[in-house]
């Protein structure tokens, strides 16, 4: 099966090196038949890759330790469920996923197009065979996982070795969400491969109009939903696992992972300005060239190495494959857009600064500042190393000072932001749309206020919060009610019913619900609590309400580890609430010890328990209590954004008679200028349709 | 002014104020990575910055004390005396022999006193093989994935 494996990941080099070749040279000869069989190699490669993963698998799941990768990251004693999951535990194996899951999306880009767009196609499908060839290499040639153990003889012949026992996943991996985790965070990596490809082609094909930015929508927000849920995923997983209190702690591998969601998200927003407006259409290829290069720039964090180690930042032999990749990403694209830029010109210029297109743009240059924030701090150790010689690295405080405020505009943007209108947007509309959800806002700051919460940011936070909740809920409330009394329906209904006939703009609005919820559960942060002490049984400790009576301590065991556990029983207002057990597990495989984190989690706050260890004076057990309020308000709002980026995928059922119903109002109210007029709108287009009507329909 | 113009002007303010915040938060949280020959060469306020230092934990160094655990971390023949004053417990991978980084500041005396101690077991997820067999690749990578 080694064999199998390793001569089909070989094969798939060599067939994704055929469809690169055969690709340019079918666009260059203009021979379709070349065209197509380059095609079909790019979908071939899919298929090896995929045999090659199943090879692998199969060592896994049989216990085979005479390869060295299984051997490293597996044991007979693992749960298969994990044994599956080790593929992605280590460097070679984690690579291969990449390649495979690129290889599907690959796939998917070139099969479902097979039909459809063939000036652009052929240029799509050597990008992506390009940047298979990458990863294919690495694959084959720089990391592979079918290595095997070998020793040679007396005679310098060499005898396969296989070993009786692997040692172990690491037990930190050891976790259910681990197994989606790094699946989901790959399936974002590597989706915002297709929108790059796309863009790419579009620019070397000269490829008419925004048609690339319709063809990739729906690709970009499957990578960006699956980024979203890969990041929230591991920010659960450091909370659940690592038992230091909290889900995001700034480390380089976070980092590495928020990046491209930015850039990502700055991409889905600024496309409008480009699809409405015809702005900014440099702007949006560089957005997609500098998501995908960030993409890579995460996998060469997060699995070269560099950040495993304590000491971070170490060397490591396959940086300098991914520092060559990315030097010539960025030279392809550089002349890329250099050849085309005229291309690109824009249509249309800034007209007002209290428009929608100020509102992107705005909301493009703060992303852009985090994303650089974010991105310098994280490699300030690689740079302050080259300029000044000593290596410097900046924590938290760095991080937190310059996001906090840009969280809080961009949260202030995403309420402003979709009700102003396109062009220009006039006083009366301003205080129509806002006067209300502002009111509500400063109201529940002022009650806040009044019960003792005085952090700024927690608060503005709050007031902006409950501002962006009430303008969307008023969002589908105006739109319902005139399909409501149009058609004779209940307004529960009719919010279904105008949903579905835009779902790109409701759809929209759910994630930025989404969002909102997520900010909520961020502030709490500010009001976390911690206290830790010696705890043997009979003694307690108090935590806000709470006081904690340690029971006594027991031993577990299985194959795969023994466990010291606790039992604490937790008492509120002298009654007893429940009783958490949070452990220190001593795997044996790999003969380290972790801690099993006790959380009891609620809306309001979540009490958090950890075990420890031992006083290293006393000898004593040390118990660790958080009490981190709303921190569950964040993995809600993670599904809600799921579910609202899925409708916003889903086609709008749009019935005929809406685009002629409104023509008195326009849709975001502004340019309209009868003074007085109904204040409801529905979503149809108004006077600015010659505009708007490239939105519609496609996509 | 038309649009263009206020919006370069909110842009400017924009970013002049992110820029002043970066520049609070990094030298609130900056840190010097050093190596334990390097310290020695240290003077003035070099000497006095937050630094994390790394190396081997001397077997047999690890002594409790009250309210602190000293140990004595090598590197390259060199030695450094450290304090972990702390209120976490120590790492289980803490021990004779690991591999350490320790944060924190020099004293006077050429003590360091580290507020945070990480360890690991050298070559701990690297494949074992069975002796007279090597690896054609060793396993690298632990630790998150």
């Amino acid at each position: 099966m080694d064999i199998l494996g390793s001569f089909a990941l070989l094969l798939a080099f060599l067939v994704a090196v055929y469809a690169f070749a055969a690709g340019i040279a079918g666009i260059l000869t203009r021979r379709a038949l070349l065209t197509k069989s380059a095609r079909h190699a790019g979908m071939a490669v899919f298929g090896l890759v995929t045999l090659a993963v199943a090879a692998l698998e199969y060592f896994f799941f049989t216990d085979n330790f005479s390869l060295a990768y299984v051997a490293a990251h597996s044991n007979s004693a693992l749960p298969g469920f994990y044994k599956f999951a080790a593929l992605w535990a280590g460097q070679e194996g984690s690579l291969l996923w990449w390649s495979w899951l690129l290889s599907i999306y690959a796939f998917l880009a070139l099969f479902l197009n097979r039909k459809r767009h063939p000036e652009l196609m052929p240029w799509v499908g050597v990008t992506l065979a390009g940047v298979q060839i990458f990863f294919l290499t690495l694959n084959n040639f720089v990391s592979n996982p079918f290595h095997v153990f070998a020793s040679a003889d007396m005679a310098g012949i060499f005898h396969m070795a296989r070993l009786s026992e692997g040692s172990g996943l690491n037990p930190l991996l050891q976790y259910p969400e681990m197994v989606i985790h790094p699946p989901m965070l790959y399936l974002g990596y590597t989706g915002f491969t297709v929108p790059f490809a796309f863009a790419m082609a579009a620019l070397l094909a000269r490829y008419p109009g925004e048609k690339w930015i319709h063809i990739t929508r729906r690709w970009t927000m499957v990578a960006w939903c699956f980024q979203t849920v890969g990041v929230l995923l591991g920010a659960h997983w450091a909370y659940a696992v690592l038992g230091w209190g909290g889900y995001w702690e700034w480390d380089p591998v976070e980092n590495a992972a928020l990046l491209p969601w930015i850039t990502g998200t700055a991409f889905l927003h600024s496309v409008m300005m480009q699809e409405k407006r015809g702005m900014m259409k440099v702007w949006n290829v560089w957005l997609v060239f500098s998501t995908f290069m960030l993409c890579i720039l995460g996998t060469f964090l997060t699995r070269a190495g560099i950040v495993s180690s304590v000491h971070a930042f170490a060397e490591s032999s396959i940086g300098a494959w991914f520092v060559g990749f990315l030097a010539i990403v960025l030279v392809v694209c550089l002349a890329a857009w250099w050849k085309n830029r005229d291309y690109l010109r824009s249509d249309n210029q800034l007209d007002s600064l209290v428009s929608r297109e100020s509102s992107f743009l705005f909301n493009n240059l703060i992303l852009l500042a985090a994303c650089f924030a974010v991105l310098w701090g994280t490699l300030f150790p690689v740079l302050s190393e080259w300029v000044t010689g000593s290596k410097i690295s900046v924590g938290p405080p760095f991080f937190n000072k310059v996001n906090i405020p840009i969280a809080l505009f961009l949260l202030l943007l995403t309420g402003v932001g979709p009700l102003l209108a396109w062009r220009k947007t006039s006083y009366d509309a301003l205080k129509r749309n806002f006067a209300w959800p502002l009111a509500g806002g400063l109201v529940s700051g002022a009650i806040a206020f009044a019960f003792g919460y005085r952090n700024f940011y927690a608060l503005m936070c709050l007031i902006l919060s409950v501002f962006v909740a009430l303008t969307i809920a008023a969002e589908f409330f105006r739109g319902a009610r005139v399909i409501a009394a149009r058609e004779g329906v209940n307004l529960l209904t009719a919010v279904g019913t105008l949903t579905m006939r835009n779902t790109r703009r409701y759809g929209g609005y759910i994630v930025h619900f989404g969002m909102v919820l997520i900010f909520i559960g961020i502030s709490g942060q500010a009001f976390n609590k911690d206290i830790q002490q010696n705890l043997s049984p009979g003694q307690s400790l108090s935590i806000g309400p709470f006081t904690i009576v340690c029971q006594n301590y027991d031993q577990v065991q299985n194959d795969n580890y023994q466990s010291e556990r606790a039992t604490l029983e937790v008492f509120r207002k002298g009654k007893s609430e429940m009783m958490l057990y949070p452990e220190r597990r001593f795997f044996n495989a790999s003969q380290v010890t972790e801690t099993i984190v006790a959380v009891e989690s609620s809306p309001l706050r979540d009490l958090y328990v950890v075990y420890a260890g031992r006083s290293p004076d006393t000898n004593q057990p040390v118990v660790h209590a958080y009490l981190n309020p709303l921190v569950k308000w964040i993995w809600f709002g993670g599904i809600v954004v799921v579910l609202g980026t899925g409708l916003a995928m889903i086609p709008d059922r749009r019935p005929a008679l809406v685009l002629r119903a409104v023509s008195e109002k326009s849709w975001d109210g502004a340019l309209a200028p009868a003074p007085g007029a109904l204040p409801a709108t529905a979503p149809a287009r108004g006077p600015s349709r010659s505009i708007l009507r490239k939105s519609e329909g496609e996509e | 002014m038309k649009g263009r113009g206020k919006f370069l002007v909110g842009s400017a303010i924009i970013v002049v104020t992110l820029i002043s915040l970066a520049y609070v938060g990094y030298t609130q949280s900056k840190t010097y990575y050093h190596t334990i020959s390097e310290l020695s060469s240290l003077h003035g306020t070099a000497r006095r910055q937050r630094m994390r230092v790394s190396g081997n934990v001397q077997a047999g160094s690890i002594s409790h004390v009250d309210g602190r655990v000293d140990f004595v971390l090598e590197e390259n023949g060199q030695d450094l005396p450290v304090s972990y004053v702390g209120t976490d417990p120590l790492p289980d991978t803490f021990k004779d022999g690991a591999q350490a980084l320790v944060e924190g500041r020099l004293n006077s005396q050429g003590r360091f006193v580290a507020e945070l101690v990480q360890a690991k077991c050298a070559s701990k997820y690297e494949a074992s093989p069975v002796p007279g067999a090597a690896p054609a690749n060793p396993a690298a990578g632990s630790g998150k994935s």
